[in-house]
This record gives C-alpha cells, structure tokens and sequence, in this order.
C-alpha cells in the first residue's frame, strides 16, 4: 500500500515522470509534465481575463451613463510601443525555441551554443520587455501634457487604469522572466523545471491582453 | 545531466527546523491551514462582540457601557453609542464575518489543511504563493482592525460599501474619511490572497492526485474547497477591480461611481457623471458568489462527515457534484437580486428573480440527498453529527425564506427589513459556520492527534442550536410586520410595540455568544488534556484517515497513498468484521 517516492524515482527514465512497477506513470509530484507552473499561468489567466472585463464593462456602463465622455486621440507612442511588445514575443518564442530541454520537453540537454543563443534571446526579451514599459510611461506623458489627466474625464480615467493595470501586469512577466533568467544562469541551463512554458504562456497572453485593450481604447476614446 | 534518477527529488520535503520557518513563515498546508483557522478564530471573536453590542444597543438604547466610551469617545459619549457608531459597528461585523470568518473558515482553513491530504498530496503546488496567500490575508485584517483606532473610527458604509456614500470621503459622516480607505485597501489585499489561495487550490486538485484519485474519487469536501475556489478566483477577480475604482475615487478624484451635483455637508462635490449602481453591480456580481464561497465549503464538509456518522454511503453522490458545480455557475446569473429596490429598471429585477428560483434546485437537491441519507442509516450521535444535523435544519429554515425573497414584488417590502436580516444570517453565517463546527469535532483529532470533549460539545451543539433559532426566527416575524434594519433603535416610533421581540432576540444573542465559550474552552483543554486519538477514531475512508494524527510534514511518510475505492465505502462488508472500506484499501472483488 502506497508508493515509495525514493524507489519510484529510481525506476524513473530519463525523462517524464517516474515509473511505477505496473507500467504507469506517478503523475503527481515530480513530473515535468503537464508542469504545475503552466497549470498555474492557465488559471492565473482565468481570473485575469475576468478582472480586465470587470473593468471593460465598467466602462461600458460607465459611457453609457452619462453623456460626458470626452473623446481623445491616443498617443502615437502607443503603436510603436505595441510593435515593441510583439517583437518580444516574437524573440522569447525564439528563446524557448533553443532551450526547450530546460523547460522539460525533451529529453535531451541543450548544447552549449543553443543554451548561449537562447540565454541572448532572453535578455532581448527582457529588454523589450523594460522598453514597453517606459514606452507606456512615456505616452503617460504626452497625454498629461496635452492635459489629460486621470481625473479629467472618465475616458482618461479608464485609459490611465487600463495601462497601469497591463503594465502592472507585465512587471510582474518580467520579473518572472529575470528570475528565470538568473536560474538558467546559476545552473548552466541544467535546471530542470524553470517555468519557462508558465512563462511563454504569461507573456504572450499579456501580448494579447494589450491588443485587447488597444483595439479597446481605440475605439472607445 | 537530465537522468532524473541522479538528481534530487524535485519536491522532497524536509521538515524546517528554524522557529520561524516552522511556525511563522510555514510553507506547509497544514500550518497555514491552523493559521487560517486561527486568524478566523480572532475574527468571529471581534464579530461576535460586535454583534452583542450592536443588540444591547437595539434591546436597551440608552444603556451606559462604560468600556466603550472608553474605546471611542466620539462614538460613544458616556458609553452609549451614537447611531453613526452603530454604523461604523455594523460595518465592522458584517465585513469581519463575511471575509475573515465564513470566508477563511470553512474553504481557507480546512481546505488548506485537507484538501491536499485527502487527494494525497504532500503539498499545495505552489507553497510559496500559500505562505503569501495567508500573510496577505493577515495583513489585510490588521489593516481592517487599523480602522477602529483612527479618529473617526470605522465607516459607516456597511460592509456593501454603497456607493456614493463609500466613494465621497469624510464630508458624507463619520468614518468615512480614513476608516473607509482602511476598509478598501484591506478588502483589496483580501482579494489578492484570496486569488493566490484560489489558484493553489484549483492547480493542486487538478495536478498532485495521487494514483487511482480519480475526479470521481475525490471526497466530497474536496469537490467542494475545488468548486468554491473556481468561484472564488472569478469573484475575487472581480470585487479587486472594483476596490481599485472605488479607491481611485476616493484619492484621485475620478468620478467612476459619484454622481454630479452632489451636496454633502453644504458642499458640492468635485464630482460629476459616475453610476452609483456601477458599484452595487460590480459588489454583487462579487457578493453573491461568496454566499456560496462561504456555503459549499460547509455543504461538502457536512456530505463528508455525514455518511460517516449514518454508516451508511451518501445518496446519489454524482448528483450532489453535479448540483454544487450547477450552483457555482449559477452563482454567477443572480447578483441582481440584491438590487431589488436599488433603483435598477424594474424589468432587470424580473429576469434576475428567474435564475434566482432556478438556483434553488440545486439547493434544494442537495439539501434533500443529505437528508434522506439519514434514512436506514444507523446513526451515531457524536458531537461531529449533530452539528450535521443541524445544519441540514438551520439550512432549510434559511433556505425557504430565499423563496420569497427571489420574488421582486415580495423583496420590495421585505428588503429593508429583519426579515432579510434573519433570511442570510441563517443560510449562510450559521449554516456555513455549524460546517465548521462539524468540521473542528470531526477533524480536531487529526490536526492536533487529541480527541475533542464530547460532553461539552454536546452542550455546545445543544445551547447553540436552540439559540440561534431564538435569536433568528423572531427576526422573519420582525420583518413580516416591517420592522426596517441598519436602524440604531426604535424607541419613539410606531415599531415599540416590538421592542419586547429585540429584548428576547438580544438576551438569546448573549447567551448563544456565551455558549461559543464553551467551544473555545473545549478547544484549547482538548488540545492539552483531551484523549490521544488513533489514527482513524471515527472510523472513516477518505485519505487524511489512513496516515498517523497528526500527520506527518510530508502528509504520508515519504509514500505517496493508492487509491482503489471511492470515498463513500460505508455500510458494506470490509475487512475484519468492520462496515466500511478505506480509499487505500484493496480495491473490493463485487
């Protein structure tokens, strides 16, 4: 009765999760697969998807109240910072491409030269990712300057929200991504669950989340 | 390099040997699960002083409590509180209870503590985001607690937080300068952890089964802390956006739910344009679904215990989970009912009553299997079971007032009155809260490996039970008559006449209050003085019964538990003459 963990690990292949003496597989604690972090970036985005309609539909009803909704031209700065964003999901699939071992898919360890190119395409990530951000603080600006405020009208009310809330959001992808990227260096990429599929998963519904919101703004402001 | 024989067990637990690792910043469920349940334990004290003050208030309006002048002055000259204060109070026991009591109780606590056991886990998946879960709860309640000791006291809110009165600031009365932005910035911080506990418990159930923990052989309980944190993740995923708004109205001057020309105190407001119903749709889009984050916790616990006391299997188990999902997705159709009278467009109130009748089926099919369960059954009547059932009757008696309220032509008369008062305060506060006192009977000898008294949980159920049906059943009446609530006393008008009704409801109040101390005396002599308990006392199947009480860090002794049987093995032949079958069991040749 019950399954001793040590010896399970034992009879384990190389990769997957540990075998047992009938042929099956332990999926519970140490299996890389489906990883819990993964799990866990799903239902994250689960509740993050009803937070962002809770304040869409605010919105609406909000507009919809009273006929003060001043209508204003978004920043330019935004489509450029947009371009920004996609390209780093573009590079971070290129990085998971090359140090897809590390995150558990295959059984073999990435070679040295997939393991540098990957760890470069990281930090390129990571620094879109910086460059995003300022991006969004920028176009805070050109809006205050134009007297846009978040306390002006409710159309700049939630236009301030939206951004703050994606970017607070992203913060935390990108902290996400440095940790990763600090793990992966420590241990040489032999680290064997990093949460980088979390993470890919994370990060490009953050890319999709915030063209969401544009087309949003867009057409609402 | 990725020969996983050579590396080292990726989850391997080693018990921390560091006071503060072990105690304080633990990474066990079981220890953040005794940390919730602590922490509710404060909680349902404050509440419950609360409540006692708020009906000597009512029963006696111009008693002198010295202490409390003492407390606030402001609040309470000479001991006797202004109707403000009454308010301010009100908020705090409504927000205490319904947060940091129903809702850490029966779904935080026990859950933390059993759900990873009874699907035979070591751990939640993420411990890390449990630690934060519970420390974030915990700084929201101090930050809750902060607000009886600024200088306006709490606010006068409620703990709805209507706007515009929640969102206008301290022009609007008491409290609701800094008590109220104390009151928004815990409930914010309540969601974040509540959001971190929602998504541990869903990932945990749906990645750590151990072997042969089919969704099917899941208990109950564990069915249930699953379903109220999917609820739980899409409800506090809601209220956090609403928090930030309100809080954004309140400091930075956005006009989200304040509406134009609004004069408090002979000033008009820098406002304009916002929806006060926005609020009360965004609330109680929230609000109703934790009704059920607080009853299907209990519900699942209650299908859990019962079977156990009746030595019998629970009727139609597919239709119980399959009524509990029905009511979470449910939840989400009604939250328009709580807005009745709130000015909404009349038709909006006839569409939300529909969904509202619906969502009694599977109430009342839930409510109907635990109670023909008992049927044939041969009942043991240990304190664990009364408290069953007296839940499945505190359950009906609140229940079918719901079917009167679900109607908008009935609700506008009843809302404002005790009888609403009476309706929730039966179906979800004591329903949800006899949960966890079967729950604490039924598991105190696993948490801490000592038998509870039973003499003195015998009288507990007994002076409880008959109490709050003292305390709530004269409250339908009060309402029937019109009898409004949220007033502070009812001296020089047409309601009077009544106030021998409050005299009995608050003498009833303090002695069921006082009857808790027998619990809380129980409690802690148990845990010192009780008797060592086996490892199975109450001879049940689920998972946390077949490892030693308490169990050990790592849950089942560095083995991961087989399951072959479902939980609900009662009643049948199992092995050396006993009449029940554990999940671990050899799975039964029939």
């Amino acid at each position: 009765m019950g399954i001793d963990i040590q010896e399970a690990m034992h009879t384990a292949g190389t990769i997957g999760p540990p075998g047992l003496s009938d042929g099956s597989r332990l999926y519970t604690q140490t299996h890389p697969r489906p990883e819990r972090s993964e799990t866990g970036a799903w239902i994250g985005i689960f509740a993050i998807v009803m937070s962002f309609a809770a304040f869409t539909s605010a919105m609406i009803v909000r507009q919809g109240a009273t006929p003060d909704w001043v209508h204003f031209e978004l920043p330019r700065l935004l489509y450029v910072n947009t371009l920004i964003l996609l390209t780093s999901s573009l590079t971070l699939g290129l990085a998971s491409k090359r140090l897809r071992s590390v995150a558990g898919f295959s059984a073999t360890a990435p070679t040295e030269k997939a393991y540098s190119e990957g760890m470069i395409w990281l930090a390129i990530t990571l620094g879109l990712g910086g460059f995003f951000v300022i991006g969004q603080i920028l176009a805070w600006r050109v809006l205050a300057a134009q007297s846009f405020f978040l306390s002006t009208n409710p159309s700049s009310s939630f236009f301030y929200v939206f951004t703050a809330m994606h970017g607070a959001h992203l913060l935390g992808g990108i902290a996400g991504l440095a940790y990763m990227i600090r793990k992966l260096a420590k241990t040489n990429g032999t680290a064997r669950t990093t949460g980088l599929p979390a993470l890919s998963v994370y990060w490009h519904f953050m890319d999709g989340l915030w063209i969401y919101l544009l087309v949003l703004l867009m057409v609402r402001t | 390099m990725h020969d996983v024989s050579s590396q080292p067990v990726a989850h391997q637990h080693i018990a921390p040997t560091g006071f503060l690792r072990k105690y304080v910043f633990s990474l066990d469920h079981k220890v953040i699960g005794k940390q919730y349940y602590g922490l509710a334990l404060v909680a349902v004290f404050v509440g419950m002083v609360l409540s006692w003050l708020l009906r000597l208030h009512l029963a006696y309006p111009n008693w002198h409590i010295p202490l409390l002048s003492k407390f606030s002055s402001t609040g309470a000259p000479g001991g006797v509180m202004t109707p403000e204060y009454y308010l301010s109070l009100l908020t705090m026991h409504g927000t205490l209870m319904v947060f940091f009591v129903l809702t850490n109780a029966p779904f935080a606590a026990f859950g933390n503590y059993f759900l990873p056991i009874q699907i035979g886990a070591e751990d939640m998946a993420f411990p890390r985001f449990n630690m934060m879960s519970f420390w974030t709860t915990f700084v929201a309640f101090l930050v809750m607690m902060a607000s009886f000791f600024v200088a306006d006291g709490p606010p006068i809110s409620g703990w709805t937080a209507y706007a515009p009165l929640s969102a206008v600031g301290g022009d609007a009365g008491p409290g609701l300068a800094l008590g109220q932005n104390l009151w928004a910035i815990s409930i914010a911080l309540f969601c974040v952890g509540s959001l971190l506990g929602a998504l541990n418990f869903i990932a945990t159930t749906l990645d750590l089964r151990t072997k042969g923990m089919s969704l099917a052989r899941m208990p109950y309980s564990t069915w249930a802390w699953f379903v109220t944190s999917v609820i739980a993740l899409l409800a506090f995923a809601v209220l956090l956006p609403a928090c930030i708004l309100l809080i954004l109205d309140r400091v930075a001057g956005t006009s989200f739910f304040i509406p134009g020309g609004l004069i408090l105190s002979d000033k008009l407001q820098p406002h304009s344009g916002g929806s006060p119903l926005l609020w009360q749709h965004l609330f109680w889009f929230f609000g109703h679904p934790e009704v059920y984050i607080a009853i299907l916790p209990s519900i699942g616990i209650i299908a859990t215990i019962l079977p156990v006391f009746t030595r019998k299997p629970l009727l139609g188990p597919r239709a119980l989970i399959g009524s509990m999902i029905a009511i979470g997705f449910l939840s989400y159709m009604v939250w328009g009912h709580h807005m009745f009278v709130s000015g909404m467009n009349p038709f909006s109130a006839n569409i939300f009553s529909v969904p509202t009748l619906v969502i009694t089926i599977p109430a009342t099919v839930m409510t109907l299997l635990l109670t023909a369960s008992i049927y044939g059954g041969k009942m043991r009547f240990d304190t664990p079971a009364l408290f069953c059932l007296g839940f499945i009757s505190v359950f009906i008696s609140g229940g079918i007032s719901g079917f009167y309220l679900a109607q908008p032509s009935l609700d506008t008369y009843l809302h404002a009155t005790y009888f609403v008062v009476a309706h929730f305060h039966f179906v979800m506060a004591v329903a949800s809260l006899f949960g966890v006192f079967a729950g604490t009977y039924f598991w105190f000898p696993k948490m801490f490996g000592r038998m509870m008294n039973e003499t003195l949980g015998k009288l507990h159920f007994w002076l409880t039970f008959v109490g709050v049906y003292c305390v709530f059943m004269p409250m339908h009446y009060l309402g029937l008559v019109g009898n409004v609530r949220r007033y502070s006393a009812f001296v020089d008008d047409y309601l009077a006449p009544l106030i021998p009704v409050h005299k009995f409801i608050t003498i009833a109040a303090l002695l069921t209050g006082a009857a808790q101390l027998i619990f809380f005396w129980n409690l802690i002599w148990s845990r010192f003085r009780g008797p060592v308990a086996s490892e199975n006392p109450w001879e049940a199947t689920s998972l946390e019964w077949s490892t030693t009480s308490p169990p050990p860090f790592d849950n089942f002794g560095g083995k991961h538990p087989v399951v072959n049987n479902g939980p609900n093995e009662y009643g049948i032949e199992g092995t050396n003459g006993s009449d029940y079958v554990m999940q671990t069991a050899a799975p039964r040749s029939a």
